[in-house]
Formats: structure tokens, sequence, C-alpha cells
């Protein structure tokens, strides 16, 4: 499908100085990262309202904890790599656990961040997330949803996680497309294998869904734009009309929406089930393209995966 | 007067873990004085309005000295002081370590060494943004200095001029497993909060005035951030846990609870 991309990042920015006008309540913090994050458009416009913490994630989210606690609605940026691995406990202790207003928005998750290779490649950051109580884990799909889930977290009472990418990102979602945390919105319609995806593989999943119908395949596409808390209702009402699911994520597939809805489903459901994912590994240097089909992240490995999902239902 | 104050929080830190037969009286000891001063004379604070904006706020870093923390808060009148027996009993407002979920008075949920700074941080930012006078006060063990955490928040607090933070730690040189200038030194402990920017006065933590007096002259600094290190002793006030590593983060059994409260003015 000919897409139409768009910056995730740009619409963080967007939100957050739309809210920043609106609020005076909300406090943006950095950890020197924010040309990058694209906090820096909050800081110019607010700069009493803006921190810098410099290199220091623990204390970004301490602090961050300390504003929350005063009656601040905190957003907290940097890269989601160190946003989540480098201060997990300081996010357990000081902000899931009093379950407390800070907005952890993440940039340059996944395999797409490219050349700076795997130490920045955050695979392991929603399962990171959704582990913890309190905690709301949204992953959206493109710059238009990335924009309403920053404009939803500000009014959540609660701790949040919000993913986005460095890259720019294929637009599945409309304007007026509907968001609310914790409901999935199905993209496509269709009755042979349901097809789950978050963030920018939903997008790969359109792509698929595209070639299927070609192949005679009728398949529906439920984007998961929030991971936890996961809308069990959609995917199950998806996965009972079409008896089989295949999961997409740019993510590991040991922690992440795969194993959220593989958890569902085993429970509620069970169905014949493939996760799209990274594999149990760390990522490399490359081109984000490249990347993408390295580690499986394609249109080609989704319907692969669909069709054998399908002949095992027929079993 | 505020002695004896500081005296009732010590019996209650014997009975509250002698109760529970667990936690941590030796630290919750050395920082008595110091506790009772904060929350029965230096804090503006409303215990019949705990989310009053404009109040002075308090963070117990080393979080595991939450008995002398609970006193003061039941004392103090945010709770009944009955609930103090219930510490770390299933399904108490109590919890080993303090909880803001949980307990009435308690700004932030601490026991995660080296955190506390940062949040008081954030307090301290807030109140500056909000133009308010309140102060904050941060409880530090002298163990906990050794996370890393506490030296970005070190950073932090004076890059921001947060002269509205006074941090104390609690320098009874010891830890879990043995005097801290053995485990992982922290000395020149002055002079790297120093370099760091901070206002730094040291003082006996257990001699009231000097605590009242430091207290005093924090609030009168401007620009900086304060540090009091407070010499204190492990296990202050009762002769046998006084210096003992062992009281650490153990309960006294029977006999020296008896013992304890006598030497703690209590009539049996």
């Amino acid at each position: 499908m000919k897409w139409v991309y768009t910056s995730q990042r740009k619409e963080y920015a967007n939100a957050l100085v739309e809210i920043g006008m609106a609020r005076t309540d909300v406090v943006v913090l950095d950890a020197d990262l924010s040309s990058s994050t694209r906090t820096v458009e909050f800081a110019k416009k607010f700069p009493e309202r803006f921190f810098n913490v410099g290199i220091a994630e623990q204390n970004l989210m301490g602090t961050a904890a300390g504003l929350a606690v005063s009656g601040k609605t905190v957003f907290a940026s940097t890269f989601a790599v160190f946003a989540t691995g480098r201060c997990w406990d300081q996010i357990r202790q000081s902000i899931a656990y009093p379950n407390i207003n800070v907005k952890i928005v993440a940039t340059h998750a996944g395999i797409t961040v490219g050349g700076d290779g795997a130490s920045h490649q955050a695979l392991e950051d929603i399962g990171l997330m959704s582990t913890l109580p309190n905690m709301c884990v949204l992953v959206p799909a493109d710059g238009i949803e990335a924009y309403k889930a920053v404009k939803a977290v500000a009014e959540h009472k609660g701790p949040c996680y919000v993913r986005l990418g460095r890259a720019d990102v294929p637009m599945v979602t409309k304007v007026d497309s509907p968001f609310t945390i914790g409901k999935a919105t199905v993209l496509r319609e269709g009755a042979d294998v349901t097809l789950v995806g978050c963030g920018q593989m939903v997008a790969v999943c359109m792509d698929a869904a595209e070639e299927l119908e070609k192949r005679g395949v009728s398949a529906e596409v439920v984007n998961m734009s929030t991971v936890k808390p996961l809308d069990e209702a959609t995917l199950l009402r998806s996965v009972k009309k079409t008896g089989c699911v295949v999961t997409a994520e740019e993510h590991s597939t040991k922690s992440g929406l795969g194993c959220a809805v593989a958890c569902s489903l085993s429970e509620n459901y069970p169905a014949p089930l493939r996760r799209v994912g990274t594999p149990d590994c760390f990522g490399e240097s490359g081109e984000s393209n490249e990347l993408m089909s390295r580690y499986g992240l394609t249109a080609e490995h989704i319907i692969d995966s669909a069709e054998e999902v399908i002949r095992r239902k027929k079993k | 007067m505020l002695e004896s104050k500081a005296n009732l929080l010590r019996r209650h830190i014997i009975k509250m873990t002698f109760a529970a037969q667990s936690g941590h009286p030796g630290g919750s000891l050395s920082y008595a004085d110091i506790v009772t001063a904060l929350f029965f004379k230096v804090m503006r604070h409303r215990p019949g309005e705990p989310n009053w904006e404009d109040r002075d706020k308090f963070v117990l870093s080393k979080g595991h000295a939450a008995p002398v923390y609970y006193a003061a808060l039941a004392e103090s009148g945010y709770f009944p002081v009955e609930d103090l027996l219930s510490l770390r009993k299933l399904g108490s407002h109590l919890q080993g370590h303090p909880c803001r979920m949980k307990t009435p008075g308690v700004e932030i949920s601490t026991g995660s060494l080296g955190q506390g700074l940062s949040v008081a941080n954030g307090m301290a930012l807030a109140a500056k943004l909000d133009r308010r006078l309140s102060r904050i006060f941060c409880l530090m063990g002298d163990g906990e200095l050794q996370e890393g955490q506490n030296w970005e928040a070190a950073m932090l607090a004076s890059h921001y001029k947060l002269d509205n933070l006074t941090a104390f730690v609690d320098r009874n040189k010891m830890q879990i497993d043995g005097p801290t200038e053995q485990v992982m030194s922290l000395e020149p402990l002055g002079d790297k909060w120093r370099a760091f920017g901070w206002n730094v006065l040291e003082i006996n933590g257990h001699d009231m005035r000097q605590v009242l007096d430091a207290c005093e002259a924090a609030a009168h600094v401007t620009g900086k951030p304060t540090m009091i290190i407070a010499h204190t002793i492990k296990g202050k006030g009762v002769s046998f846990m006084e210096g003992a590593i062992a009281f650490h983060g153990k309960a006294p059994n029977a006999d020296e609870y008896r013992i304890a409260l006598k030497e703690l003015g209590e009539s049996a």
C-alpha cells in the first residue's frame, strides 16, 4: 500500500505544547535528549516548566515522582532503552508503587533506531513496563495516534508509558478515528484470520491483509494501541470470529504484545497463534528497512504466519 | 520537652519492632532526635489536613527507618498511636517500608535505597514553581549514599539552586555488612557534598539544640541546598543496641525488650 508517513515525535511535541498551553500543572523533564525526543518544543514555549536533569535517568524518574506528588502532571522523556531499562527500579518504587501522575513518553523505541545498534534498540521495553502494577502501556500506531495518546495520558490518572519510534511511520489512522486508552480498534474487517499489531507494525499488518486478500484470505486487522490494559473484549470478539491470530510488534516476542495476547487467549479462547516480532536476541546496526527485513518484521512474515495458523485451525 | 518526645518515639520503636518481631530498630533509634525536631518543632504541617498545600514535606529516603517515622506520624495525630503495634502485620497500613498509598502523612513510598533525594528534588522544584514557602526535608542513611542516584540528585539540587531543600545524613557509620569505611568508604563525606555545590553543616545528631540550630541555619541559606551531616550512634538510647550492627535489622527478644524500655524510662 502507498502510505503517507508521519513523525510520532513531531506529534508528541505538538500535543505537549497544546497541553502546556491549556494546563499550567503540566511540567516536562528530559535527560539531555530534548532535541531528539522533541520536548525541546515545550522547553522553548514554557522554559519555567521544563527541567533538563542531564544524563541521569534514575534521577529523571525520581524527580518526576517528586513533582507528581506535589500536584504536577509530569511528562518524562528520553530514549526508550534508557527510559525503561536504566531506571526500572526507580519507576517501580517511586512511580508505579505510589501510583502517581508520571507519563513516561519514550522515543527511539524498537529496531528502527537503526545505525546506533543494539545498545540503543529497545526491544524489551513493552515487557518491562507491562509487568509493573498500575502502569498503562500505550504503543501508538502512527503520528496521529501519538498525538492522541499523549493527550489521553495527560488526562489519565496514574502512571503511563507511551512508546514512540524515531523514524517516520505510515499513517494508518485518521484524524477522526476514535482513540481511548484500553480500547483496540478494528481497522479492517475479515473472517479468516486476526492480525493484531501495535506501533508501526499495524501498517505492516494492513499491507499483509491486502496481499492476503489477493490470495483469497480475508484478514481482520486489530490496532492494539494499548498493550496494557489489553482490550480483551475486542481481541476475543475477533478471534472467536476468525479462529486464529497473528500478532506483530517491533519488540521481542519474549515479553510484549504477542505474550499479552497469548496469555489472554490461552486462558479465554485457545486458538492457533503466531507471534511476529524480534526473536530472543539483540539487534544490530543497519538501515531501518534493512533491519525490519532481517528481523522478520515484514508483511511476508505476517502472511506466512497467517497461512500457517489458518492451516492449523483446519486440522 | 523535645528530648522527652524523642524518648517516647524511641519507646515506640522498641514496642513496634518487638510486636512485629522484625524491622529495623538501630537506624530508627539513631534518627529519633532529628525526626522529633522536625515533626514537633521545625516543620509546618497539619496532621488534621495532611494535604495542606503549603505544608513542609518530609521524605524518608532510608525507608527502613519506618518505625521512627510512623511513631512521629502517630504522635503528631495522623493516625491512632494504637496502630503502631500493627507494624508489618498482614492488612496493616504500616508496611515494613513507607507506602504513600496506605499510610496517612507519608508523602512518597521508599524502601529501595538511594531514591529519596531525587523525589525531594522534585518536591522542591514544585514548591518553587508554585511560589510556596514549603521546605523539603530528606532523611538519608549513610550507607545508602553508596547508591549512585544520590549523586545525580546532588548535582540537580545545586544546579537548580534548591535552597528550600534540607537533607540529613544519619552518619552512624554502620551498614549491614559492617562499618561503612570498611564496606565502601564514604569519607571525606562533607567535602563530597561541598564539591557538589551544597552548603554543608556537621552536627551531633543527638543534641537537640544543634539539630534545631542547623535547621534554622539552613533556612537562611540562599541559592544552594543544605546537607546536615548528623553524627549519630546506631541504636542510640538502648545500651546494648548502641553501635551494635546486629540490631540494624533485628527485633529485641523479650528480655531485651524489658531492659530497653526500662533504659528509655518506661516503668514496667
